[in-house]
């Protein structure tokens, strides 16, 4: 399962990518295969602040619905309208034209706090025992 | 699918049924309703006759797995045989044309009915009193829920934090965010059953209750509940029993002695009441003495030897269902209780438990349950292993169908990896029990030498594998004529 270089992790599966002024936030290759065909999505406002560890999104698929965390604490600057109208973009490219919401990170110190791409993959093949 | 919609079966002109001349004066309606409140066209309804409604809802049925029809391990559910007595009692013209509105002094028989279902309640659960009213066991949370947030109230007290475990039915978390509550998640350790120290974590001074069922999705008794009911207590929070699976406490353990404050139960589970499409549901919800003043009124009371109706409690949290709930549903449940009596009702939880073991036992080698060495009414196991063959649990469900058994909840609870939810219930023989070991066996051999024919069930059906994902996706409700654009729902 695909985990680039470059990102940030959390154990619960959300990849963040660190940009100057924001920070983009998704779900991982190892989760939308998990949920399977996503058929809704429901993101935060934007302005609304959210907080690490905390549900900032929702996904559902056809197994079941499932809170999507924040990965760092702040405010949301933009969120993905395209994967509201066609949720399976998350299922198609999870990576890129699946993003889902970018946040103004208001602690930068919580990035220590995330997990490495090395870091993640242990944290999978941990699990997979 | 051969059968077509009944509004393609419409032929102009066609009538079922034709309504006498009228002996009132017509109303003009232009002068009786606003513009906006008329149409302008008539209602596209279907013309048809009684006999082709007959015949399409028939052969609807017939489609149609029931547990009348098939095998029903539908975990969580409590997919038991619905005796027909229930029916007949409920049919009695006494019971059957009573109006909503008609005088206490009329319906007697009646209300001394709901009187007494309300105390055999009271009795197997240990409960003080109970509202009838709850039409649906996510109903009965809902008022419990607001039961507790008057509880707080009446103590001029803030208290925003409901505890729900992470093995939940997902109904809990939704009642209790519609209820105003901030729902924090308390973990399961490793034997499967709340994680004590991850409790105390949690147990602050904003907690206004917990919701646990017990025993548990993962068919698991709660071992800790006194310890847990305990440290709620100290902190004067309620403890909320989901009551889905109390078929496997029947006659054996009373909540209330567990240091239950408040449950629902859902008599189309536990009391034998139809399910589902065959609803409707009834989730009455009982209360412990301390909490009996915050119950929704009126309740039936007793006043010398008449039965009459009462305001209910002085803090009643008001009514939740209009009239008195579900009544022939309520009468139903009431002639289980009867005719199985006191032991007989001990008898199914035991028997309820002992099927779901004997299942456990013979399928576990290959497919594994990952929690507990015993279960209650009901198991989880994981069919993660079949990912390699491509196989996915929902796959071996469908594959189910085609051995005439109905599939099994799966991707519940979230906890388990690949879930296979199996409740077997105490009303299935063990011929019954065999037959589905052997399809289950059988199925597990396919996945390893016909891969396709399990991804490919059901094949055997009218009806093969529905498009979940569109139908989801795209959720088109409502029928539309040729050319009309399909709209869309919501």
């Amino acid at each position: 399962m695909e985990i680039p270089d470059g990102l940030f992790y959390t154990k619960t599966h959300e990849w963040a990518r660190r940009e100057a002024q924001e920070t983009v936030v998704g779900i991982t290759a190892h989760a939308q295969d998990e949920l399977r065909d996503i058929v809704f999505i429901e993101l935060p406002k934007v302005g609304r602040t959210v907080s690490r560890g905390q549900p900032a999104a929702v996904i559902e698929s056809v197994k079941a619905a499932f809170d999507i965390y924040a990965p760092v604490s702040g405010t949301i600057t933009r969120v993905n309208d395209a994967v509201v109208q066609s949720p399976q973009a998350v299922n198609q490219d999870c990576y890129g034209q699946g993003w889902l919401f970018a946040v103004a990170p208001s602690t930068p110190a919580e990035f220590a706090t995330l997990l490495s791409s090395a870091d993640y993959a242990s944290v999978l093949k941990a699990a997979s025992h | 699918m051969a059968e077509p919609l009944i509004i393609e079966r419409s032929v102009p002109g066609r009538r079922g049924f034709r309504l006498p001349p009228s002996d009132v004066p017509a109303v003009d309606l232009e002068q009786a309703l606003p513009a906006e409140a008329r149409r302008t066209q008539a209602p596209h309804l279907p013309e048809v006759s009684e006999f082709d409604v007959v015949r399409h809802v028939t052969r609807l049925s017939q489609l149609n797995f029931a547990v009348d029809t098939h095998f029903y391990p539908l975990g969580s559910c409590t997919m038991k045989y619905n005796p027909k007595l229930n029916e007949r009692v409920a049919a009695l013209p006494g019971f059957a044309w009573t109006h909503p509105l008609q005088p206490a002094g009329e319906v007697q028989g009646l209300l001394q009915l709901l009187f007494e279902l309300e105390q055999l309640l009271c009795g197997l659960t240990g409960m003080s009193r109970f509202t009838l009213q709850p039409a649906a066991g996510s109903q009965g949370e809902l008022a419990g829920l607001k039961i507790i947030a008057a509880y707080h109230q009446a103590k001029r007290r803030r208290r925003s934090t409901m505890l729900i475990p992470d093995s939940a039915h997902g109904t809990n978390p939704a009642s209790a965010a519609l209820s105003g509550f901030q729902v924090v998640q308390v973990r399961s350790g490793p034997e499967g059953v709340i994680d004590v120290k991850d409790l105390k974590q949690h147990l602050t001074d904003d907690v206004a209750g917990f919701m646990l069922t017990n025993p548990n999705t993962l068919g698991l008794f709660e071992s800790n509940i006194t310890t847990i009911s305990g440290l709620l207590h100290e902190r004067d929070a309620l403890v909320y029993m989901d009551g889905a699976n109390m078929n496997a406490l029947l006659g054996i353990a009373r909540p209330g002695e567990m240091g239950v404050d408040l449950l629902q139960l859902n008599l189309h589970k536990t009391f034998s009441t139809p399910h589902g499409g065959g609803g409707p549901g009834s989730g009455p919800v009982g209360v412990a003495e301390r909490l009996k003043d915050f119950l929704p009124g009126p309740q039936v009371c007793r006043r010398g030897r008449r039965y009459a109706w009462d305001r209910g409690g002085r803090r009643g949290v008001g009514r939740v269902h209009g009239f008195y709930g579900n009544v022939g549903v309520l009468v139903r449940a009431y002639t289980y209780i009867r005719s199985l009596g006191r032991e007989g009702l001990e008898r199914a939880g035991r028997t309820a438990i002992i099927n779901a073991n004997y299942l456990k036992a013979n399928l576990q080698d290959l497919y594994p349950v990952p929690y507990g060495r015993f279960c209650m009414h009901e198991f989880v196991c994981t069919l993660k292993h079949l990912k390699a063959q491509g196989v996915t649990a929902m796959d071996v469900a469908k594959r189910l169908l085609d051995y005439g058994c109905y599939a099994p909840t799966v991707y519940f609870p979230l906890i388990v990896d690949e879930a296979f939810m199996i409740e077997p219930t105490e009303t299935e023989s063990k011929e019954t029990l065999d037959e589905f070991i052997r399809a289950m066996r059988a199925i597990a051999d396919e996945v390893r030498t016909a891969p396709d024919r399990v991804r490919q069930a059901p094949q055997r059906l009218t009806v093969r594998r529905v498009d979940e994902v569109k139908a989801a996706r795209e959720p088109n409700l409502r029928w539309s004529e040729v050319g009309e654009p399909a709209r869309r729902a919501g």
